[in-house]
């Protein structure tokens, strides 16, 4: 009854709706319907495509690896920037999400710069036989960058919001300042890290941007799935691209629902140790 | 023993902060601030004139153009939709709310590459209205239109995601106060929501309006790139890189690069001005 009071239900949700429809939900469904057109054998074929499993290789592995650094440095970061007071703090807190400010266009072609043998970084990488720019380290490279934001910036309200006397308890009991964190703040953090994770593993996934000029774009080698979808465009294979699409959804969509049962039960286990 | 063990571990962990501190900035230094500078070092690396002589180029100036021209086209269409949706979650009970919560979010788990896959299979010249359109002689992929719409798909849910757990946390108490009052929908909307609900509006807006003018991938595939006419200045950078103009093409991503520290700015200012009218941005906040 209570919730009748206000006008507008109609009128908002009928717009949100149809405005998903069209932007959202009728391309996806061409998308769909396209794909459909190569067939089970034609999918077949097209997974069976040396060249194919290795992009999606690629950006899959690449993703899910670049999302694990990220949740390990993130967690540093978070934790420095949260805990301890220090001049620049803030001027480090701004700067975390370059990443999802900066065009990713531009963070490919600054950090191919970087990375490049003749770079500023790159020249003192080559002499120790650490290539970065045009091989897979470099696409990894860049999948850390884009996603790099996610980790931090849901981590650090819940390390704002973590109870200090749990841990003054801790040691109190005599833990050490390492068992506190292993054994009680982390467990804690759990949940909040797959988020980050989940998160940062999306981005990567998908990413163009930044990642196909350090790529070198090399053909079974540092050639991502995305690369893969322009050029079929490119060669007007569009069931193809389609297809190729659709996979990369589906993947990404199964491996996100696997995270999430993950957090589930790390969730579970956090508040039965409470 | 319990004396030289707090003794111990004050030293101890002094340096134990100062390490976890300095490893933080350095790879914030190294990893973040590194590439912004190098953008700027590598754009003046021929000195001003070349600088300026490479921005003052009719496709630079097309590029400028043509990117303002689709953020003003694709940042309101998409305030408009964040609000509308916000206000039906956050004020109504209805069945399939988290689907459509879900579905507010879907963009940014979508490669931008498939972002403008999709308007291709739609539009194209093989797509379902592709021959329809070209008997109205209607363009819509390798033309502008194209352009909004992939921008549209994968700035969509930044508003909206911005004004939901803020409208949620703020509750609708004052709005039927106005309501039992008289107040007519738009005056109620006008006067007690909008005030309530713009910092976090414009926080909205300006992270929408970043990534629309920053979009690279999903304009890429729609865009044909076609010199002066369909290439925003991502779009220019890249175009100048392949064809080895350095020095052009991040002359062209400085002005990028600026407009991510202006956002990156603004951002923290109305972060830091107006926390509590902003939502909790991520789980756990508040």
């Amino acid at each position: 009854m209570r919730r009748r009071v206000l006008p507008g239900l109609g009128l908002s949700l009928g717009y949100a709706l149809a405005y998903l429809g069209l932007i959202v939900l009728l391309p996806l469904a061409a998308l769909a319907w396209k794909a459909s057109g190569i067939g089970l054998h034609g999918l077949m074929h097209l997974l069976a495509e040396p060249r194919t499993l290795a992009a999606l290789k690629l950006s899959f592995g690449g993703a899910l690896l670049a999302a694990l650094v990220n949740v390990f440095v993130g967690l540093l970061v978070g934790w420095a920037l949260v805990r301890y007071r220090f001049p620049g703090r803030r001027l480090l807190d701004a700067l975390i999400d370059l990443p999802f400010a900066l065009p990713t266009a531009v963070a490919g072609i600054a950090l191919t710069a970087l990375y490049a043998p003749n770079g500023w970084l790159g020249r003192w990488l080559e002499p120790l036989g650490i290539k970065v720019a045009y091989t897979p380290l470099g696409v990894l490279l860049a999948m850390v960058f884009v996603g790099f934001p996610f980790v931090v910036r849901t981590l650090e309200p819940v390390l704002q919001s973590l109870e200090r006397d749990v841990e003054e308890a801790a040691e109190s009991l005599g833990a050490t300042r390492w068992q506190t964190f292993a054994r009680v703040i982390l467990p804690l953090l759990v949940p909040t890290l797959l988020t980050g994770f989940a998160l940062a593993l999306a981005r990567a996934v998908g990413e163009y941007g930044s990642v196909i000029f350090i790529a070198g774009n090399i053909p079974m080698r540092s050639e991502i799935a995305p690369l893969l979808i322009v050029q079929k465009l490119e060669e007007f294979d569009y069931a193809g691209a389609a297809a190729l699409g659709v996979v990369m959804l589906v993947f990404s969509f199964l491996l996100l629902v696997l995270v999430a049962l993950l957090q589930r039960w790390s969730r579970r286990w956090a508040e039965r140790h409470a | 023993m319990s004396g030289r063990r707090s003794h111990r571990s004050g030293a101890g962990r002094r340096f134990g902060h100062a390490a976890i501190i300095v490893a933080a900035g350095l790879f914030l230094g190294v990893f973040l601030l590194l590439p912004l500078a190098s953008v700027f070092v590598e754009a003046f690396r021929q000195g001003i004139q070349a600088y300026l002589d490479s921005l003052h180029q009719p496709e630079a100036l097309a590029a400028i153009r043509l990117t303002l021209l689709v953020a003003a086209i694709a940042v309101p269409l998409n305030l408009v939709f964040g609000v509308a949706a916000a206000w039906a979650m956050t004020r109504f009970e209805f069945r399939g709310k988290a689907a459509l919560g879900a579905l507010i979010d879907l963009p940014f788990s979508v490669s931008p590459v498939i972002s403008g896959l999709v308007y291709v299979l739609l539009f194209g010249a093989q797509g379902w209205f592709g021959p329809w359109l070209a008997a109205h002689g209607v363009k819509v992929i390798f033309a502008v239109p194209g352009l909004v719409l992939a921008t549209v798909f994968v700035t969509l849910p930044f508003v909206a995601r911005e004004l939901i757990p803020l409208m949620q946390a703020q509750g609708s108490e004052e709005e039927e106060a106005a309501r039992v009052l008289g107040a007519n929908g738009w005056q109620l909307f006008f006067r007690v929501t909008l005030p309530n609900i713009r910092w976090a509006l414009l926080y909205g807006v300006l992270l929408c309006n970043a990534r629309a003018m920053g979009e690279f991938g999903a304009v890429s595939v729609v865009s044909g790139h076609i010199r002066g006419l369909t290439t925003t200045l991502p779009l220019e950078v890249e175009m100048r890189y392949n064809e080895y103009d350095y020095v052009g093409a991040f002359a062209v991503a400085s002005l990028l690069a600026l407009l991510a520290l202006l956002t990156l700015a603004l951002k923290a200012l109305l972060e830091w001005r107006y926390r509590g009218e902003l939502a909790a941005h991520a789980p756990g906040g508040h």
